[in-house]
């Protein structure tokens, strides 16, 4: 499978990524593209290595094999200040929000402001209010991450995620561990950015319902490989038992109910 | 048998490893420390986390230690008839060994401790990670204040130990047991040397001082990010700290006072 640069339509391009961990080889010669301005979900059960690929990209690990092309720059191969300057341009969304404890909401969607702008301190304050506000979190600016909830220290994350205007979010399971109605805002937040600021929007999940509602394109991976992809209508259709088995959620199929063991009879009789 | 050896050679590889990451560690925060200049406000938070609520068990224990010599000090000099010149033996084992020494080992379990924790919990909670994806730099921004901030606040708080202490052994020896007051301090001014006791006493404890600060943020840097991991950080941070403490000890102790 080789899939040729488009650098037009194409924000990230992997080319023929493997990559291990200890003996496990979570990929295994993948590649992939995710298109400018869209959302692509990248789907897969539980340590398939979703988190990894979004390391992968934003270069904090290296391939052992392949190479992870974002926005034209070879991510690997990118010196340490380039590196740090295209990451500028690239936000992400921790499943742990990832904000910093010893600071309040205000300061942590400034930092990245303070860090790498030179603007006055009434610029920033303007720009962390309007952030703030598009995640509707404006009154919170005050309180410390301890003091809120999961989904509240999600959307946080995300305005400051989007305090640099960046061109691309990952987000890593945005919708595990949230009740109903903070996944649904956050399901209309990441589909209302995507539109209103011209993003490019990668999500890594595995809530079939909501990635299936706002992706554009979905890549699900299994055992190191792409096991299927296509648009949400594609992916329902797809004439493989073990997408539908992960799709629908069945218990028992492709990917077995029972872990590996020895004849369960056998098994209990034997002392 | 074989297995015996095959364990013995893994030990010595990933502590050689170590080793390797934490020179590297070190290299960084070195180019890093200049970054601080700009942002004052870093240091200053961690010379108050680090420095100033490290105080109060530091002079606590200097008051304790200082009164516990003025009494062995007063029992044994007072055999040989030389109980004036307990001001100077309070001082000199306070400024050349006791002061650095304990108020490290206190250091590395008040501040080295809670260093570890906090850069261990950063790194499971993906602060850490967090920040190098903004592209700040996780050792400029929360790294070096913070080893700069150990550098700094130890000498001064080996100083303060070993003054406590000065003013305990005067407590016990002057107060309680009947010490000349004149010669306690006469004693102590024409004793103590400020290059051979003072200025060496502070060499000294800037080293310890860089040692635990350097040992407490790589346990933790290199922390496996889970509870267990973090633990396991803390406590070789408090164990590494203090057998490097005591081993740097002899070995500067035998450079600046003996004739090997």
């Amino acid at each position: 499978m080789d899939i040729s640069v488009n650098s037009a339509t194409d924000i990230v391009s992997i080319q023929n990524l493997s990559f291990s961990r200890g003996d496990r080889k979570i990929f295994n010669n993948i590649s992939l593209s995710i298109p400018r301005g869209k959302i692509t979900a990248i789907m897969g059960p539980s340590g398939t290595g979703k988190t990894t690929l979004l390391k992968l990209i934003g270069g904090q690990i290296h391939p052992d094999q392949g190479s992870v092309i974002v926005d034209n720059h070879n991510v690997h191969k990118l010196k340490r200040t380039d590196l740090y300057t295209l990451r500028k341009r690239m936000g992400m969304l921790f499943q742990s929000g990832a904000l910093l404890t010893d600071i309040n909401v205000f300061d942590n969607v400034a930092l990245p402001l303070r860090e790498h702008t030179r603007l006055s301190d009434s610029m920033i304050r303007s720009l962390v209010l309007i952030k703030l506000q598009a995640v509707g979190l404006r009154g919170a600016r005050d309180l410390m991450p301890n003091e809120l909830s999961g989904g509240m220290a999600r959307r946080v994350a995300l305005a400051r995620a989007i305090a640099l205007d960046p061109m691309m979010i990952m987000y890593d399971e945005p919708f595990t561990g949230q009740d109903p109605i903070s996944l649904g805002t956050i399901v209309e937040l990441i589909n209302d950015l995507n539109s209103a600021l011209g993003l490019s929007s990668i999500i890594v999940s595995h809530d079939i319902e909501e990635t299936v509602s706002i992706a554009d394109y979905i890549y699900i991976l299994s055992e190191g490989k792409i096991a299927g992809q296509g648009t949400p209508e594609q992916i329902k259709n797809l004439d493989s038992a073990w997408v539908q088995q992960f799709m629908n959620g069945d218990a028992d199929g492709p990917v077995p109910f029972h872990y590996p063991a020895d004849d369960y009879l056998k098994d209990l009789f034997e002392s | 048998m074989t297995q015996f050896f095959q364990r013995l050679g893994h030990s010595t590889l990933s502590s050689f490893a170590k080793l390797g990451r934490g020179s590297f560690f070190l290299m960084q925060i070195l180019k890093a420390t200049l970054s601080v200049i700009p942002r004052p406000r870093l240091l200053i938070n961690q010379l108050y986390s680090v420095g100033v609520l490290s105080f109060l068990i530091i002079s606590i224990s200097g008051l304790f230690v200082g009164m516990v010599l003025g009494l062995q000090g007063f029992y044994i000099l007072s055999d040989f008839g030389a109980e004036e010149t307990l001001g100077m033996m309070v001082a000199a084992s306070l400024v050349r060994e006791l002061g650095p020494v304990v108020a490290a080992l206190l250091f590395a379990g008040r501040a080295g401790s809670a260093l570890t924790a906090e850069i261990g919990l950063m790194k499971a909670t993906e602060q850490l990670s967090g920040m190098e994806m903004m592209a700040i730099d996780p050792i400029k921004r929360i790294i070096a204040p913070r080893l700069l901030a150990g550098f700094i606040s130890m000498p001064l708080l080996a100083a303060l130990f070993s003054a406590i202490g000065v003013l305990g052994g005067h407590m016990v020896g002057v107060g309680l047991l009947g010490v000349d007051d004149g010669s306690y301090w006469s004693q102590m001014q024409a004793g103590i040397d400020f290059q051979d006791d003072i200025i060496n006493g502070i060499i000294k404890s800037i080293i310890f001082g860089f040692a635990v600060s350097w040992i407490a943020l790589f346990e933790g840097y290199d922390a496996i990010p889970t509870s267990e991991g973090v633990s396991r950080a803390t406590t070789r941070t408090v164990v590494n700290s203090a057998f490097t403490i005591l081993g740097l000890d002899f070995i500067l102790t035998a450079l600046m006072f003996g004739d090997i």
